[in-house]
Order: structure tokens, then C-alpha cells, then sequence
């Protein structure tokens, strides 16, 4: 059997993508903390993974050992530095001696730590098909993580990047994300301090509280006992009922929109909070009933007929044993009306007029306008994205669990 | 045979199964009435709208003006001169129905004669003046004549306000129908570009979102360090504001200085000049010598939709992941199944129904979707959907007939597909 198989010959490729991955990568960062004409020199970094791949994986897996690595670490930073021509980040390493050398020592270790895990437990030698798939999944899974990471991660960086920066500064290096924090507090979150003292954002948060948490409470106030009665009692179309809620939610909101906004008119609430915070409810209430009347068929009945018989009225039964034991999904229901209601847009547009009146949603529309600075609107979008994400990343857990809980069993 | 006096089962509900029945109403009752007025009752107004000739301005209902004055020269004890009102309809389109003028004339003048619409209750004058068709405008005479104490107190017959009493024709609920919102509809030039964008950004935007969504799910299912982290950051796009999320793409984007991607790729090489990803209708492509239109904006569209829900049908495959028996697989391990024949042969049959139904959802929503594409360009550059063709039609044109029009085909097509759906959806679990 030969020393070196389709395993070796895998790694080797896959050395050389790391390779050219993480030198684009990491060039990139470079260039957007420094704001310096970086070059990524992809070519070199595929020709340094290919050779500290072969130097690595030439091992078995049992003999790769700090030390190999660390070899095989150097032989990426000469081969890069060669093959670039001495300017392994597409300068030469004059400009920034120290910091490019420091960069270039993070892509290496990137990439010797990716090609490492990528080949954990497989020698160089020939292996079957199983082990074969297991490898080529791990770069798979590797690639599509990072992939996905910057991908998903890019607008939310540019967003809070472009709102510490100024208009001039954008416009001459767009690529330039650099943060000069000896300007000091006041002037790095100047856009944030303009629009809640000149843009009225404090009342827009406020707004768009107070609309969002109205909305929850009506809609908890009105899905929980609709809920249980599907639930629980039993009544002609309780089946079609518990069936075709989930319709509501698919009715379009923009067919709404158009009679809303008439009938409104007419009647003189569209121009109000009191329009959103009937409007709102009713598009989420039903999701809310169809979750959370999973939830409550779930709940063993016993314990509700256990107070029935020991005289428990049956809204008592809902308040003292049902909502208690419901307390998580509750929770959920709540987290994502809350969600909807705080990110709804369109009717938030299209019924309000009066600055003292906008949500959010409605005031960064305003700023999205020619005269207002780039870096104010890309302000607002954190103003508004923070108070959400935040609430919804502490309560992950919660949401997860009550967003599946109604339409998927186990 | 039963003998006619055997016991039989009762018919009907009893009275404690009636007393349950109305309790669940009960309490479903403010579910069903919030429901009945704000999207049941809507539906159905769109529906008439959609066969009413009404524009946005039509909305703010017809009024009656009226201008007072004292005509003539009043200087000595018995100069007659007129009070004048000079009534007229606010709208050119609307009628206004039972006009009623009320007012307080000054006691200090000497009533010569009034309209003969009119009378006289003291020195309250009441006027019925019948109707006001669109446009009309007529004058109310009241002749008088100066006192003495009038000479020595100039009144201004302005200081007391005609009060009008009136029936305005309510625009949306007159009997004036049309078809002209349908046939404008139909008729307009685009509208099977607009259809044909609406179908593609929907199929391509559910299909890439469940792609996307079932390869994340794999990545979220296995465990490393940092797995929550990642998690939470994958779901931040779903989850933030779509304003803030839509702003924040379209700066991205930017052909103009400070763009970041165009910054970008040009800084690498990949493009010569910046490309107007959002602004761009269509990209010649030249593939094996043969030319394809390419159609940008609405590709970059779809991405954003994709890049925005693919954690919805991540969430919702990964809970569906977590839940499948580890055994199936333990026994797949031991017959020697590859991960890819797992995967291919155990984990896609199992998600297959979730699937399906996220399908459904998606396929709905992303049809729907309004908002994503109306700030990403509006419409611009061939993005025209049906949805935002609704706002443009109703909102930026002001014809709110011809958008309830457009509304009114949406959801006939969310219909067919709803019926087309529930029809093949498998009989599967979730």
C-alpha cells in the first residue's frame, strides 16, 4: 500500500482553498481596520496552503504535532511572502512592517488550523469512501460557516461602521472602516447624539415602545382565552376553526392597506397610534392563537379538571392553572408580537403624518432622503435594530422553542 | 327492529354541552370581531373599491364654504344694504346633500326681507337650501336695513358664524361603480412583465431561502465552540428591523462613492467599473456565443429576500433535525451507509414534510412581501411586483381604485395558489 493517498491529494487541495480563502480574508480585514490599499494576493496564498498542507498532512494524523505545525506555519509565511513577491498582503512590507508581519501570522495559523481539523484522524495514506466524504464534509461545513458568517454578518458591520464615520470620510474611502477613538466619545457618536437632539429620536423610541408593547398586551389579552377555547372545549367548527386561523395570516397586508387607509381617513384615526395599535393586533393574533393553542394541547388536562372539580370557574381555570403552566410559550408569543409589531413598516408609513407620532420605522424613512447624512440614517437603523436584537438574542431560547412549538411536532 | 319506545341516543347538544359552546364563543368572541373589522371586513372593502372611481384626494369629504359680507354703504338711520352669503360646494365631485344654514344677525339691524328659503326666528336666520351638487355655488340675501343704534355700534356681521348643517356624500359609499380600475389594470403595458417579476421573485426567493436555510441547519447541527453565538448572529437578519436591514443593504450596493461592495470588487479587480446592482434592469451575458438578458435588479432583490429568511427555515428544520431518533442513524452507521448516503436517504425523507410546508408558507409570504422590495428601489429597474405595484398604483399615482384593482388580482392569485396547494399538500405531520 502507498505512503500517500486520495487522502494526501485532498488535503493538498484543500490546503490550497484555505490558503486562498484566508489570505482574502484576512487582507481584507486588514484593509478595512487600517484603510490601506490592500492587495489580496490569493494566487500566493493557494501556493503556501498547497505546500504547508503537503508538509502537514505528509504526517500521520498521530505525529502532527505542535511543533510540525508550527513548521508547517513558517513554511506558509515563506511561500507567501515568496510567491507574492515579498508583499504577501499586496504591499510592500516597508508601510507597516510590524502589522502586516502580524497579519500575516494570523493568516497562517488560520489556515494550518483549518487544513489541521480538516484532516483530524486521517493519515496521508489511501482511505475508503466513508472517511473520504467525512473529509471533503468538513471543508464543506468549514467553508459554508464562514461563507454564511460574512454573509450574514457584513451589512450589520457596515451599518454600525458607517454610522461612526462621517459623510467626507465615506464618500473618499468607502473602504475605510478604521475608528479613530482619540477623537473622543462626543464626536464618534455624533450621528447618534444629532438624531436624538435634533431628529427627535427619543420620541420615536418611545413610539414605537409603547406601540409595540400595547400591541402584545391586546394580543395576548384576546389570543389566550381564544386559544383555549380551541383547545379545550369542545364546540361546532372548533375544527374547522383551529384549522383555518392560520388563513388570516396569509392574507397579504398591502390588500389591507388600501381600505384601511380610507376607512381610517373617514373615521380620522389614521393619522393616530390608537389606527396602528388596532391594526396591529389583528394580524398578529391570529399566529398567536394558533401557537399558543398548540402549547395549551399539550398541557394535560387532568390538572384542569383536577381544579374544575374542586370548584375552579373555568376562567379561573385559565388564570390560576393554564396561563401559569403556559408561562414559556406565553413568553414566545409575546417576544415575537413584539418583534412583528416593532418592525412593521408599512402601515407605520402609510398612516403616519405627524413627526410626533412616528415609530421608528417611520422616522428612518424620513431620513432616507439626499439631504440627510449617510452615517445618520445608517445611525438610526442601529437606534432601531439594537433594542430588538438585544431582547431577542437574551431571550433566544424562548423564541426558538415557542416559533416551533406550533407547527412542528416531534 | 327497536320498539319505538327503546331509548335512543339524544339528537342535538345537551344543555352542558350548549353551556361549553357558548362559553367558547365567548371567548373567541373579541378574536372574531377584531378579526371580522380590521382584515375581513377591509378584504371585502377592497373589493368595492376596486369597482369605484376614487383617487386619494377624494377622501377628505366635500364641505360647504361660505363667504359673509354686508353689501352696500351704511352710514345714516335707514340705509338699506344686503348680507350676503356667498355658499358654495368645497368638491367638484361630490354632491352634498341637505344643506342647512343657520345664523345670528345682529339685533341692531331691521329685517327688510329674507330668501324665501328662509325664515326668521328672532334674529336667528334659518335657511334650507336643499342640495348641493359638485361644484354648485349660489348667494342667500338677507335685505336689511341700519339702526340707530347700529350707527353708533358697527356690528360685523362676520362676529357670528354661519352654522351649516349637511349630508356629504360619502364617495365610498356612493352608487357609482366602474370597471375602468380593471381594465387600466389589464390593459397596462407591464402588467405581464409585472406578473412575470412577482413569479420569479417568489419562486426564486422560497426555493433559495429553503436551500440556504436546510444547509445552515446542517451547519447548526453539529457542535462546536461558539455554535450559540453563530446561531444568534444567523438569526439577527430575520429578526432586525427590515428598514434598518433594506437601508443598510442599499448603502452597501451604492454605485456612487462610498459604496462598499463596488469599493470593493473594484479594489480587487474583479470589475472595471462600479455596477448599479439595484439600479440595473438587465446584464448582457455572453455564454457559449449565446446572449442571455440578465436580469439584475430584481436578482439582487431575490438575494436580499433569501439572505433575510433562510433563518426562518433554518430555525424550523434544525427543530425538526434535533427531533429525528439518533437510532435511525446508529443503524445507517452500522450497515455502513457514507454521511452523504445518511444524509441523502435518512435526513432529507425526514425533513421532507417541514419542508413542504415551509415551502407553502414561504411561497405565500415572499408573494406578499411589500416592504423589502419598496425600499430596496422601489420598483425601479424592473423590480415592479404585484405588491408594489398596488402602493404605486393606489399611493404614488393616487388612484386608490385602480391600486384596489391591482389588490383585488393579488389576492384572486393567492387564491388559486392556496387551492392549488391544499390540494397536493401531502397528508404528512407538521
Amino acid at each position: 500500500m502507498s505512503r500517500f493517498g486520495n487522502v494526501f491529494y485532498l488535503s493538498l487541495l484543500f490546503g490550497a482553498l484555505w490558503g486562498a480563502i484566508a489570505t482574502l480574508l484576512i487582507t481584507l480585514l486588514a484593509l478595512f481596520i487600517s484603510g490601506e490599499p490592500f492587495q489580496p494576493q490569493i494566487t500566493a496564498g493557494a501556493i503556501a496552503g498547497l505546500v504547508a498542507a503537503g508538509v502537514l498532512t505528509a504526517f500521520k494524523s498521530a505525529n502532527r504535532t505542535i511543533g510540525l505545525r508550527a513548521l508547517a506555519g513558517l513554511a506558509f509565511v515563506l511561500v507567501l511572502t515568496v510567491a507574492s513577491g515579498a508583499t504577501p498582503l499586496g504591499l510592500a512590507m516597508s508601510s507597516y512592517p510590524v502589522g502586516q508581519l502580524i497579519f500575516v501570522v494570523i493568516t497562517a495559523w488560520l489556515v494550518i488550523q483549518a487544513i489541521h481539523l480538516n484532516a483530524i484522524g486521517f493519515g496521508p495514506a489511501r482511505e475508503r469512501r466513508y472517511n473520504v466524504e467525512v473529509i471533503c464534509l468538513r471543508f464543506i461545513k468549514g467553508f459554508g460557516i464562514v461563507a454564511f458568517t460574512i454573509a450574514v454578518a457584513l451589512p450589520f458591520f457596515v451599518m454600525v461602521m458607517m454610522s461612526l464615520k462621517n459623510q467626507q470620510l465615506l464618500l473618499s474611502n468607502p473602504l475605510d472602516f478604521s475608528i479613530d477613538f482619540g477623537q473622543g466619545f462626543q464626536a464618534l457618536f455624533r450621528s447618534y447624539i444629532e438624531l436624538f437632539s435634533q431628529y427627535h429620536f427619543g420620541s420615536y423610541l418611545m413610539n414605537s415602545a409603547l406601540v409595540s408593547v400595547v400591541t402584545v398586551l391586546i394580543t395576548l389579552f384576546f389570543a389566550v382565552p381564544g386559544a383555549y377555547a380551541v383547545a379545550r372545549l369542545k364546540f361546532p367548527g372548533q375544527n374547522f376553526l383551529s384549522r383555518s386561523i392560520l388563513l388570516i395570516y396569509m392574507v397579504p397586508m398591502i390588500v389591507l392597506v388600501i381600505p384601511l387607509y380610507a376607512i381610517f381617513s373617514q373615521l380620522g384615526m389614521r393619522n393616530t397610534l390608537w389606527g396602528l395599535m388596532l391594526v396591529y393586533p389583528a394580524t398578529t393574533i391570529p399566529v398567536a392563537l394558533y401557537m399558543l393553542q398548540g402549547y395549551f394541547r399539550g398541557i394535560p388536562a387532568e390538572l384542569e379538571e383536577a381544579g374544575l372539580m374542586d370548584g375552579l370557574t373555568r376562567l379561573n381555570v385559565i388564570r390560576k392553572i393554564t396561563m401559569p403552566l403556559a408561562l414559556p410559550a406565553m413568553a414566545s408569543v409575546a417576544l415575537y408580537v413584539f418583534m412583528i409589531a416593532w418592525n412593521e413598516f408599512l402601515f407605520a408609513f402609510m398612516f403616519l403624518d405627524n413627526v410626533d407620532l412616528y415609530t421608528l420605522s417611520r422616522g428612518i424613512a424620513e431620513l432616507n432622503s439626499s439631504e440627510v447624512p449617510r452615517q445618520h440614517l445608517m445611525a438610526g437603523a442601529v437606534i432601531a435594530t439594537v433594542p430588538v436584537l438585544a431582547l431577542f438574542l437574551w431571550f433566544e431560547r424562548y423564541l426558538v422553542a415557542g416559533l416551533t412549538a406550533g407547527s412542528v411536532k416531534g | 327492529m327497536t320498539p319505538d319506545n327503546a331509548p335512543r341516543p339524544p339528537k342535538g347538544l345537551g344543555p352542558l354541552a350548549k353551556r361549553e359552546m357558548r362559553f367558547a364563543y365567548m371567548l373567541l368572541l373579541p378574536t372574531f370581531l377584531i378579526v371580522l373589522s380590521v382584515v375581513l371586513f377591509p378584504l371585502f372593502a377592497n373589493v368595492w373599491i376596486s369597482f369605484k372611481p376614487v383617487t386619494l384626494g377624494d377622501l377628505r369629504a366635500p364641505s360647504i364654504l361660505v363667504n359673509e359680507r354686508l353689501m352696500g354703504d351704511v352710514e345714516a338711520v335707514g340705509d338699506e344694504a344686503d348680507i350676503r352669503y356667498r355658499i358654495r360646494n368645497s368638491s367638484r365631485k361630490s354632491d352634498i346633500a341637505d344643506v342647512s344654514m343657520s345664523d345670528t344677525l345682529p339685533a341692531t339691524l331691521e329685517i327688510i326681507s329674507i330668501d324665501d328659503r328662509c325664515s326668521l326666528d328672532g334674529q336667528t336666520l334659518l335657511c334650507d337650501l336643499g342640495n348641493y351638487e359638485a361644484g354648485k355655488r349660489e348667494d342667500v340675501i338677507v335685505q336689511v336695513a341700519a339702526t340707530q343704534a347700529f350707527i353708533d355700534d358697527p356690528i360685523n356681521v362676520k362676529d357670528t358664524d354661519a352654522v351649516f348643517e349637511f349630508v356629504p356624500e360619502n364617495i365610498l359609499t356612493n352608487n357609482d361603480f366602474t370597471l375602468e380600475n380593471f381594465r387600466k389594470v389589464f390593459n397596462a403595458s407591464d402588467f405581464w412583465q409585472v406578473l412575470w417579476a412577482s413569479l420569479y421573485y417568489t419562486i426564486a426567493g422560497t426555493v433559495g431561502a429553503l436551500v440556504m436555510g436546510l444547509f445552515a441547519a446542517q451547519l447548526m447541527n453539529i457542535t462546536f465552540r461558539g455554535r450559540s453565538f453563530l446561531r444568534g448572529l444567523y438569526l439577527s437578519p430575520y429578526v432586525a428591523p427590515v428598514i434598518a436591514v433594506a437601508l443598510a443593504w442599499v448603502l452597501l450596493l451604492d454605485p456612487g462613492p462610498g459604496g462598499t461592495l463596488n469599493a470593493l470588487l473594484l479594489q480587487l479587480g474583479v470589475i472595471d467599473g462600479p455596477i448599479s446592482f439595484l439600479g440595473q434592469r438587465v446584464a448582457e451575458i455572453n455564454f457559449l456565443g449565446l446572449t442571455f438578458n440578465f436580469p439584475v435588479a430584481l436578482t439582487v432583490v431575490i438575494i436580499f429576500e433569501i439572505w433575510r429568511y433562510f433563518p426562518l427555515a433554518m430555525l424550523f428544520i434544525l427543530a425538526r433535525m434535533q427531533s429525528v431518533s439518533t437510532d435511525i442513524y446508529e443503524a445507517a452507521e452500522i450497515d455502513g451507509a457514507t454521511p452523504i448516503q445518511q444524509f441523502r436517504f435518512i435526513s432529507l425523507p425526514q425533513l421532507m414534510g417541514i419542508m413542504a410546508v415551509l415551502f407553502l408558507l414561504r411561497f405565500i409570504w415572499t408573494f406578499n412581501k411589500f416592504d423589502d422590495i419598496f425600499l430596496l428601489t422601489g420598483g425601479a429597474a424592473g423590480t415592479r411586483t404585484l405588491t408594489v405595484n398596488v402602493y404605486e398604483q393606489a399611493f404614488a399615482v393616487s388612484n386608490l381604485g385602480a391600486g384596489a384593482a391591482v389588490a383585488v388580482v393579488v389576492f384572486m392569485i393567492l387564491l388559486v395558489f392556496s387551492v392549488i396547494f391544499f390540494k397536493f399538500s401531502p397528508e404528512d405531520d407538521a
